[in-house]
């Protein structure tokens, strides 16, 4: 079975000579939920602007679902890799919901019921349903969080790609939205430093340090392991501790 | 966040104003102005009956006469020039408890102020009937560039969000003991200002990749069928056709004279 998303010794240098990515290397596995954790300037946004080809790698592949990312194949690659921003009020630049919503499936060409159809069972996915016809900047902020989610959800993605999606939500909402990613039949790489939060909802984890994946496996293990967080300015909340793993490395 | 600006002029309704499609009610009220503004100032009468014209239109969308006159206070500016006009226009002049008038001058303030008040009340009751976000969408089918639809979007949008971050800018300045009071603290203001923008600039580069992201090739997708039928364009013409058959009408009259 092809991987939903493999890249293979990605580099990327800004415009301005920044290096920012040193050949990184990863694949994901249809139907996974990894956690990509790294601290702040470790280059995860970079990263995940490769995935949907916003930024053209200086160096390696980015292949979702056996299609490389490419000029050619952009269209296709933007419907694959469903991107959550951290800013709803960055994704959720319609005037409705539902236009927000149907404004994806809209750019792939679909119209009339079936376009009415997946906007309404997006919004369902995320329990969002009643606010179909709401104004964006009328909800809540884990409420914007959601539709941001059904926004891409809307495109039937392969692999949802998801910015610090518990930031600034308050605990009732982070759990609603835990138990929403929990619930999706998706491919899921979360990006963040709530290190609970990719311990609750993802089995692997990936450590993003300086450019290159410092660490891959089970993400217990890897929160167990306190000298390898410490390397890598990664750090669990006060009072939060995990027992170490019986048979470490 | 605020309750949402741009909500202000918009009543909700289902009232057969309401459901107009947009593109109808804005041509209506575009030829509706043209017609008022091309009757001579002196058929005083002819107003009269654009004024109960317009009396219907809001009895028909149910939109209530205080809701169309605290909206009016935009007209304010005109009306205070208007008023001046009697008192510094020259030609003959006519005696008004105790002060001398000017004729022409009074002939010109009426002018203003009879059609700026039919054109601001026509608008006020298109945009109490109508969607802030279906006028814009309207006005797309009438033809208005695309790229201006999507900006007037986009600033529907943004505004609460931008309204928002400047307010919690100005609190921050006022949390450090900063308080506008005189020119000296332009600067900072101005400051406050810039930053604003280019808070403002980098999202909308943000918003743009969340666009890109979703399949945005440059232009919005329609999603809303707003196509009106022959009915609908005869029902919003009933406005501009009445006050046209009273304009024709008149100049018949007085042709006849």
């Amino acid at each position: 079975m092809t991987a939903s998303l493999e890249v293979r010794r990605l580099a990327y240098a800004y415009p301005d000579g920044t290096q920012a990515l040193f050949g990184v290397d990863f694949e994901i596995a249809r139907g996974e939920r990894v956690a990509l954790l790294g601290p702040n300037g470790a280059g995860k946004t970079t990263l995940v602007m490769h995935l949907n080809g916003i930024l053209t790698p200086g160096h390696g592949t980015v292949t979702v679902a056996g299609l490389p990312v490419g000029k050619e194949s952009l269209k296709e690659i933007r419907r694959r890799v469903g991107l959550v921003f951290q800013d709803p009020d960055d994704q959720l630049f319609m005037p409705t919901v539902r236009e927000d919503v149907a404004f994806g499936p809209a750019n792939l060409g679909l119209r009339g019921p079936e376009l009415r159809r997946r906007v309404e069972e997006a919004l369902d996915r995320v329990g969002m349903l009643e606010a179909i016809d709401r104004p964006p900047h009328h909800l809540s902020f884990g409420q914007r969080r959601r539709v941001a989610v059904a926004t891409v959800l809307a495109m039937e993605p392969e692999i949802l790609v998801l910015d610090e999606p518990s930031s600034n939500l308050d605990p009732a909402s982070r759990r609603e939205l835990a138990e929403i990613l929990r619930g999706l039949d998706v491919t899921v790489l979360m990006v963040t430093h709530d290190l609970p939060y990719a311990l609750e909802l993802c089995e692997r984890a990936l450590v993003l340090s300086g450019g290159v994946i410092a660490a891959d496996g089970p993400t217990a293990k890897i929160l167990a392991d306190s000298d390898l967080l410490a390397a890598h300015r990664l750090e669990l909340p006060y009072g939060f501790a995990l027992p170490r793993a019986e048979h470490s490395p | 966040m605020g309750a949402g600006h741009s909500h202000q002029l918009y009543r909700p309704g289902d009232t057969l104003v309401h459901r107009l499609p947009p593109q109808c009610k804005l041509a209506a009220v575009a030829a509706f102005a043209l017609v008022v503004v091309a009757t001579p100032r002196e058929w005083l009468w002819a107003f009269g009956i654009y004024a109960v014209l317009l009396g219907v239109v809001a009895s028909a969308a149910r939109v209530p006469p205080g809701f169309v006159l605290r909206r009016m206070m935009i007209e304010l500016p005109f009306v205070v020039f208007a008023v001046a006009l009697p008192f510094i226009g020259f030609g003959e002049r006519v005696p008004f408890l105790g002060v001398t008038l000017s004729v022409e001058g009074l002939w010109a303030a009426w002018n203003i102020l009879a059609k700026a008040t039919l054109g601001v009340v026509a608008s006020v009751l298109l945009a109490a009937t109508t969607e802030p976000r279906l006028m814009l969408l309207g006005a797309q089918r009438l033809r208005l560039p695309p790229l201006l639809v999507q900006i007037a979007m986009f600033m529907l949008r943004y505004m609460d969000v931008i309204v928002d971050e400047m307010r919690r800018m100005r609190v921050a300045r006022e949390s450090r003991g900063f308080t506008a009071r005189d020119v000296r603290h332009i600067p900072a203001v101005a400051k406050s200002a810039g930053a604003l923008f280019i808070r403002s600039y980098e999202r909308g580069e943000r918003v743009h990749l969340a666009m890109l992201s979703r399949g945005y090739t440059g232009s919005m997708p329609v999603i809303q069928d707003l196509s009106a039928s022959s009915r609908q364009w005869l029902t919003a013409g009933m406005l501009p056709g009445a006050a046209l058959v009273v304009l024709l009408g008149t100049t018949l009259v007085n042709g006849g004279l």
